[in-house]
């Protein structure tokens, strides 16, 4: 087939160096890990304060 | 001139470098104190409330912290003592802190005021605007009375503590505030003296910069004969034990004793060095032993377990 001639061409782009990726991959799981805290934590927050929730005292 | 360099590629900071940016020594001293506001309030709050409410003090602390060193990369590039913070060494660049800086102050005060109370949410978002546009751009290049009227920020959390816990503001975490206010001067001065070149050469107008050492702790010593009275204050208004009493006087008097040191030092920094040291060690004796002495009246007090939800 005439898709089998064509030859693959370099990705446009920048390309990451390995140190780059692994930083990257280090963020990524901190917001993960600081965005699934927060979940936890607003689902107890809401438990706790039961249907008062939105009451907001000054 | 900027010695800020723009970084193209892609970030190599990793979540260390974040971390560093959000000041964790000054986070520790703020979640501390504001611990003790929210303890000594009248009205227990229950423990989940309490966590969440520390939590954002604590990343609204952070956040302020990353848009100070967002707005003083370049005097942090000239300086030793700062010189490895993110921003100068190249991790991070200036764009970036300022969105990590204002995303976590957005976040922390609207959390706060959501969750906890109004009252609390804006004594926060205060909290950061002195401490960024008041102190950081305004005051710190500006006068030697920077951190006079700079530490009002660093004073704060034990009032948005007590704010968070009872939804007012009451004499008792202004005087907290007052002592924390009153100890930031001797407490920059003593480091200020012996960083005075770091100082110069920065910009930065430290009073030994501007008015001289021999002024410099002339102030010192003054400074610190009016915050010790106020470190008594909470024993003598009836808020603390006399354990507290007695530790602050023995305290309040090793300081005195150090800035009369520091006063009569002619030459050398041996002194003024002590005195920094001590004056971090005198701020947490002082509220550690009013979170002691509240703890030790709950634990004797007939009742307890109480925990009404929300503020």
């Amino acid at each position: 087939m005439s898709e089998r001639n064509i030859e693959p061409k370099p990705e446009p782009g920048i390309r990451l160096t390995e140190q780059q990726q692994r930083a990257r991959r280090a963020r990524s799981i901190a917001i993960a890990v600081s965005l699934g805290v927060l979940v936890v934590l607003f689902y107890i927050v809401t438990l706790v304060k039961g249907p008062g929730v939105l009451e907001r005292p000054l | 001139m900027s010695v800020i360099v723009a970084r193209a590629e892609p970030s190599i900071a990793g979540v260390g470098d974040y971390i560093e940016l959000m000041k964790p020594r000054v986070m520790s001293l703020v979640v501390f104190t504001a611990l003790v506001g929210l303890v000594l309030a009248p009205v227990p709050m229950h423990p989940v409330m309490a966590f969440t409410a520390l939590l954002c003090i604590t990343v609204g602390a952070g956040a302020a912290g990353a848009l100070n060193m967002w707005y003083d990369a370049d005097i942090d590039a000239r300086m030793a003592r700062t010189a490895g913070r993110p921003i100068p060494r190249g991790r991070v660049t200036p764009g970036e802190v300022a969105g990590f800086g204002f995303t976590l102050a957005v976040f922390s005060v609207v959390s706060l005021g959501l969750f906890v109370n109004v009252l609390a949410a804006a004594l926060l978002a205060f909290t950061i605007f002195f401490y960024v546009v008041i102190y950081t751009i305004w005051l710190k290049r500006s006068t030697p009375q920077n951190i006079v009227i700079g530490g009002a920020a660093g004073a704060l959390p034990p009032v948005i503590g007590w704010a968070a816990a009872t939804g007012s503001v009451a004499i008792e975490p202004l005087v907290l505030f007052l002592i924390v206010f009153l100890w930031t001067p001797p407490h920059f001065w003593a480091l200020s003296l012996y960083r005075a070149d770091d100082y110069a050469r920065a910009g930065v107008p430290m009073l030994p910069v501007v008015a001289g050492a021999t002024e410099t702790r002339r102030q010192i010593l003054r400074y610190t004969l009016v915050l010790t009275p106020v470190g008594v204050a909470p024993w003598l208004l009836g808020y603390a034990g006399a354990v507290y009493g007695i530790a602050a006087v023995l305290a309040g008097g090793a300081m005195i004793a150090l800035a009369i040191r520091v006063r009569g030092e002619a030459r050398g920094h041996t002194a003024s060095k002590q005195m920094f040291g001590f004056s971090i060690l005198y701020l947490f004796l002082l509220f550690a032993m009013l979170l002691v002495d509240r703890m030790a009246g709950a634990l004797f007090a007939p009742l307890w377990g109480h925990f009404p939800t929300g503020a």
